[in-house]
């Protein structure tokens, strides 16, 4: 065990040694990987940033149900029995038109305009939660068609659009981050391929006096890794600089609205994932070039 | 310890060995000597499973070598030393770094492995030279750096492809007393050679090749 970690130590340390050695090659592959990763975490970050905004605004699923004027009180125990048979109503409350009055009354705004009515207007309403926010739209259809119903109102129309635009976006990333993941990939197996031929006759010479495929993978599989993972680090310092330019317009937007709201970057656990992937997809990368070319030569 | 039966190889329409039987004791030193052409260099390659064998068996202690598994061909390249007729260096590492190559593959302890070094480069008189580079010496030491770096990992049989090939008559003399060193101290060897003088001189055992057969 100890010789397996002083071994992988030493490669680990000469394959740094040989990423400083050619700080220019190094530094353009770190930079195309970095920018191919930068596009899919920057789309998440923004959509994570946009979902934030929406949350403080969302309310619940909820259904607002007004009965007709003329509804008696069986129609309302009606309607009341009906939502407690509904499989897809979480909860509800019940307001007699006595109690919207009374909150009417209430509401400094409007207390001069209640004060002047001679008979209560305001229908008596149910406020219904469902369980699934997207079941909202076939139960509204639904309470339309009970008697004397006279209005269904969705009070969350726009938060479930938002919620649909979102996942859309939330794809959109998946899929970029699936096919720039793929290009990291093969950028790595090119760079490495690159490296293995500049190192063909050390693997010959090595293969010939001994050395298993494992240790003539290993420091390639290091490169790779190391490679992918500064790549993940340049993607992060790339949207995070994107973020202080984007945040500088914000504050001034936010100000004038007398908000306080900026972007924020991946947190600590995002964070690790992105250098954790980018890392695997450059020893990924790695090791099919190195596979490959053992393979060219073994079956020789 | 080494048996070839009946071994064969052809390449493409081209017959290098044909039916080559003959076994090696321990602590034997063996020649293989032959034309260019003859063969030789294969026989060495065969045992070494850097080529596998078309027809026949080869056999190493209780090791089918023409059969050997691809992962299993490195373990069996440690019990030897190969000493190559083109070095087969590293020209962009120095003397010392060549020499260690050996060791860092089987994965020796680095506290150890400086003074094994030394001591094999002790052997081919390349002391002195640790930290050149294989460009800076001549080819008579590029030759004992290669026999160094097949010695460093102790390896009880040593084989050598033409290892006085490109040499002067002092160089090769230089190079035959190493080798019958080792012997000396149990190493079995296997040498392939066209110097016909040196055999004149020596007398060892000698296996001849003639257009791939052996030739009695």
């Amino acid at each position: 065990m100890m010789a397996w970690l002083s071994i992988n130590f030493h490669v680990l340390i000469a394959t740094l040694k040989k990423l400083a050695k050619a700080p220019f090659s190094s530094f353009f592959s770190i930079c195309v990987i970095g920018l191919a990763l930068s596009l899919p975490t920057g789309t998440y970050v923004l959509l994570e940033n946009l979902e934030s905004v929406a949350r403080t605004f969302a309310s619940p699923p909820q259904i607002s149900l007004f009965m007709a004027k003329d509804a008696s009180h069986v129609d309302v125990s009606e309607i009341e029995k009906r939502l407690k048979r509904d499989p897809s109503v979480d909860h509800f409350r019940f307001v007699s038109k006595e109690e919207a009055l009374k909150r009417f009354q209430q509401d400094s705004e409007f207390s001069d305009v209640a004060a002047n009515l001679a008979t209560n207007p305001l229908p008596d309403a149910f406020v219904v939660l469902a369980k699934q926010s997207r079941d909202l739209e076939s139960m509204s259809g639904t309470m339309k068609g009970w008697p004397k119903v006279e209005h269904v109102q969705l009070d969350s129309d726009w938060v479930r659009k938002l919620d649909s635009f979102l996942n859309l976006g939330r794809t959109a990333a998946v899929i970029l981050a699936a096919v720039l993941g793929a290009a990291l990939v093969f950028i790595t197996f090119n760079t490495i391929r690159l490296q293995i031929l500049t190192q063909k006759d050390e693997i010959e010479v090595a293969k010939l006096i001994g050395a298993t495929n494992t240790f003539i993978r290993r420091p390639f599989l290091y490169l790779g890794a190391l490679q992918g993972l500064a790549g993940g680090a340049a993607a992060w310092l790339i949207v995070a600089a994107g973020l202080y330019f984007l945040n500088g317009g914000i504050l001034e937007l936010a100000r004038l609205y007398s908000t306080k709201f900026a972007l924020a970057n991946l947190d600590m656990r995002e964070s690790l994932l992105l250098f954790l992937f980018s890392a695997c997809l450059g020893w990924l990368g790695a090791w099919l070039s190195v596979t490959r070319h053992l393979w060219q030569i073994d079956s020789v | 310890m080494i048996s070839f039966k009946s071994v064969g190889k052809r390449y493409g329409g081209f017959e290098a060995l044909k039916h080559v039987s003959f076994s090696i004791k321990k602590g034997e030193m063996v020649f293989v000597a032959g034309h260019s052409g003859a063969g030789k260099s294969t026989l060495l390659k065969l045992l070494a499973a850097i080529e596998r064998p078309t027809s026949g068996s080869i056999h190493l202690g209780d090791q089918d070598i023409g059969r050997l598994k691809q992962s299993a061909i490195p373990y069996l390249r440690r019990k030897l030393g190969l000493v190559f007729q083109d070095h087969k260096l590293l020209y962009n590492r120095t003397v010392f770094e060549n020499v260690a190559l050996p060791l860092q593959i089987s994965s020796f302890d680095p506290r150890e492995s400086a003074s094994r070094i030394r001591a094999a480069l002790d052997k081919v008189g390349l002391l002195g030279r640790e930290k050149s580079r294989p460009v800076e010496l001549s080819g008579g030491e590029q030759q004992r750096l290669c026999i160094a770096r097949a010695i460093v990992n102790r390896p009880s049989i040593l084989i050598a492809d033409e290892p006085t090939g490109n040499l002067d008559s002092e160089y090769s003399e230089v190079i035959m007393d190493m080798f019958r060193s080792f012997n000396q101290v149990g190493v079995t060897l296997l040498i392939s050679t066209h110097d016909e003088a040196m055999l004149e001189k020596l007398k060892p055992r000698i296996i001849t090749l003639h257009q791939g057969e052996l030739a009695s």
